[in-house]
């Protein structure tokens, strides 16, 4: 893993970091990386695992009766808004 | 009574129930214990001003006798839980302000059954940590000793409950969050089965192995405000339907020890032999002691600090200064995304943001995730092997007690390994329960941890209960 590494990993995940930081990321990455890499002592390859019991979850594609919050009170959280809309900055 | 935060919930139960103390005598009580301590100890990130009127209308309640289990019984909420029109941050920067528009699921059972919701605990951003020093609001200091910390991600929960400035809690346990604190603050802490209790209204960190449980004083009081929020919940699809529920498993009788897994290098040899005199306590009272191997637990620290942080990498994605929460302006769409998002997360959640895309990025895929997820189901079927043998499994729950604040901060590995005793039940989906064993040489608090069989959440109450009875 190399500085350069950091910096793509960074873009990637939309994180702003200073270059001082970046030196200690390196460093840290790399200690975890050498541990967790253990894992790759484990030939053979299993089968995906998940959590709990695979079961399918189904509902009908109907909007709740009850909504859980109102427009008002989503809109209330947004750091900027202009009327029903949330305000952002220019995409294009 | 100058110490009634320090009452069990089933002692003020009775003490509600027959008239002898109100809801808003125990609230104040509470209160004044938080006023008292909390200005040191920082359990508490905020104290709900409507709590007294809660105690007003649970005393109400009580009059009339249509109170519910938890009538008049004040509980703190770790702030990664929502509670509506409340402030909930995660302890992070980038939700500093925001304000939860609907309640959890398990914080509205716990409002059904008469609860009084006292406030928000502190906890490690986003519940990353096993000490709560990565919270943007300070540290929670350990009620045992203020040098020492509460442990985490839930230490604020944790040191609540042990201050007397709850008589309960909820936390979040992703790989230890709840059992850890409750180890070293030396108060009960269970992890439920996944899928008991529903996650909605839990701020998401690694979604399949996330969990909301209880803290309490003893293991009684945890099953106590286990069995209100253990529900079926439709607006979370990982939730166990009813069906499902059912006890499982019998009577306990044989618990196993992963003696080798145990023994493991790193391990404090004061926690060894408090361990060893848990063991004999559970024989006295009946239990058979059986060795069991888990060859695979080795390698379920490592599997844990690859899988979860590919789940926080993409869980926290949503945190963009769009739609709630801080916004740091940059000029452009991506540039205020970068600053939004360097600013608004602490180091430890930018560090495991950046390792979690690493693990999933083409090229390491196969050789990282790929390898965790594998890993997970070997350690799963470890388990199903050793409960064929036995009911439940021991082993510390923690490989030494509190350690002092500072001392793990420099070496994200060396805080990492503190996980290493919790994450394989997350890892498994299973159940675990953290009850206090004893003190160590210096005076801290020591706990042992159960594990038990997919479901057999109430085996956990059982051996925990015979445990606690001296």
């Amino acid at each position: 893993m190399k500085k350069e590494d950091i910096e793509r990993l960074a873009a990637l995940s939309r994180i702003e970091i200073s270059d001082e930081e970046k030196k200690g990321l390196l460093e840290d990455l790399k200690s975890i990386l050498g541990y967790v890499g253990e894992i790759r002592e484990l030939a053979d390859a299993e089968p995906p695992h998940a959590a709990g019991e695979l079961r399918n979850v189904m509902r009908d594609d109907v909007p709740y009766k009850r909504p859980l919050a109102t427009s008002e009170e989503l809109l209330a959280g947004a750091p900027e808004r202009e009327g029903d809309y949330i305000k952002v900055d220019q995409v294009l | 009574m100058n110490d009634l935060g320090m009452l069990t919930i089933r002692h003020a139960r009775e003490l509600l129930a027959g008239g002898e103390l109100s809801a808003l005598e125990l609230t104040e009580a509470c209160l004044k214990e938080v006023e008292k301590k909390n200005g040191e100890l920082n359990a508490y990130l905020e104290v709900f001003d409507d709590a007294r009127a809660a105690a007003k209308e649970a005393d109400r309640k009580l009059k009339t006798r249509t109170a519910g289990p938890l009538a008049g019984i004040p509980l703190a909420l770790k702030d990664n839980i929502l509670s509506k029109g409340k402030v909930a941050s995660a302890a992070s920067k980038i939700l500093s302000g925001y304000r939860a528009t609907y309640d959890a699921t398990a914080v509205k059972l716990l409002k059904e059954a008469g609860a009084i919701v006292l406030g928000r605990t502190n906890m490690d951003e986003f519940a990353m940590g096993s000490s709560t020093v990565n919270s943007a609001f300070g540290v929670t200091k350990n009620p045992h000793d203020p040098a020492r910390v509460a442990g985490g991600s839930s230490g604020g929960s944790a040191a609540a409950v042990a201050m007397g400035g709850a008589l309960g809690a909820l936390g979040s346990d992703t790989g230890g969050s709840i059992r850890q604190p409750a180890a070293f603050c030396g108060v009960v802490g269970m992890k439920p089965t996944y899928g008991m209790v529903s996650r909605f209204g839990l701020m998401a960190m690694g979604s399949s192995l996330d969990q909301i449980g209880p803290f309490a004083k003893t293991v009684e009081d945890a099953e106590t405000i286990f069995d209100v929020i253990a529900r079926h919940d439709s607006f979370d699809s990982t939730s166990l339907p009813d069906a499902m529920r059912a006890r499982a498993g019998g009577k306990t009788k044989a618990i196993g020890v992963p003696k080798a897994f145990v023994e493991s290098e790193g391990v404090d040899k004061g926690t060894l032999s408090n361990f060893k005199e848990s063991l004999g306590r559970l024989e006295a009272k009946g239990f058979s002691i059986k060795e069991i191997e888990l060859p695979h637990a080795r390698y379920a620290l490592a599997a844990y600090y690859i899988i979860m942080p590919a789940e926080v990498s993409a869980n926290l994605a949503r945190y963009d200064g769009v739609r709630y929460g801080e916004r740091v302006k940059g000029g452009d769409l991506l540039a205020t995304y970068m600053k939004t998002r360097g600013e608004g997360f602490g180091k430890e959640t930018r560090r495991r943001i950046l390792l979690g895309t690493y693990v999933l990025s083409a090229g390491y895929y196969d050789a990282y995730y790929g390898k965790a997820m594998g890993a997970r189901g070997r350690i799963k079927r470890d388990f199903e092997e050793a409960f064929r043998h036995v009911d439940a499994i021991a082993t510390p729950t923690t490989p030494s007690p509190a350690f002092m604040i500072g001392e793990k901060a420099k070496d994200p590995l060396s805080m990492y390994l503190e996980d290493i005793f919790t994450v394989p039940a997350n890892l498994a989906g299973l159940p675990a329960l953290s009850v206090p064993s004893g003190k160590s040489a210096e005076g801290l608090p020591l706990s042992l941890q159960l594990i038990a069989p997919y479901r057999a959440d109430r085996a956990l109450f059982d051996i925990g209960k015979a445990f606690e009875e001296r």
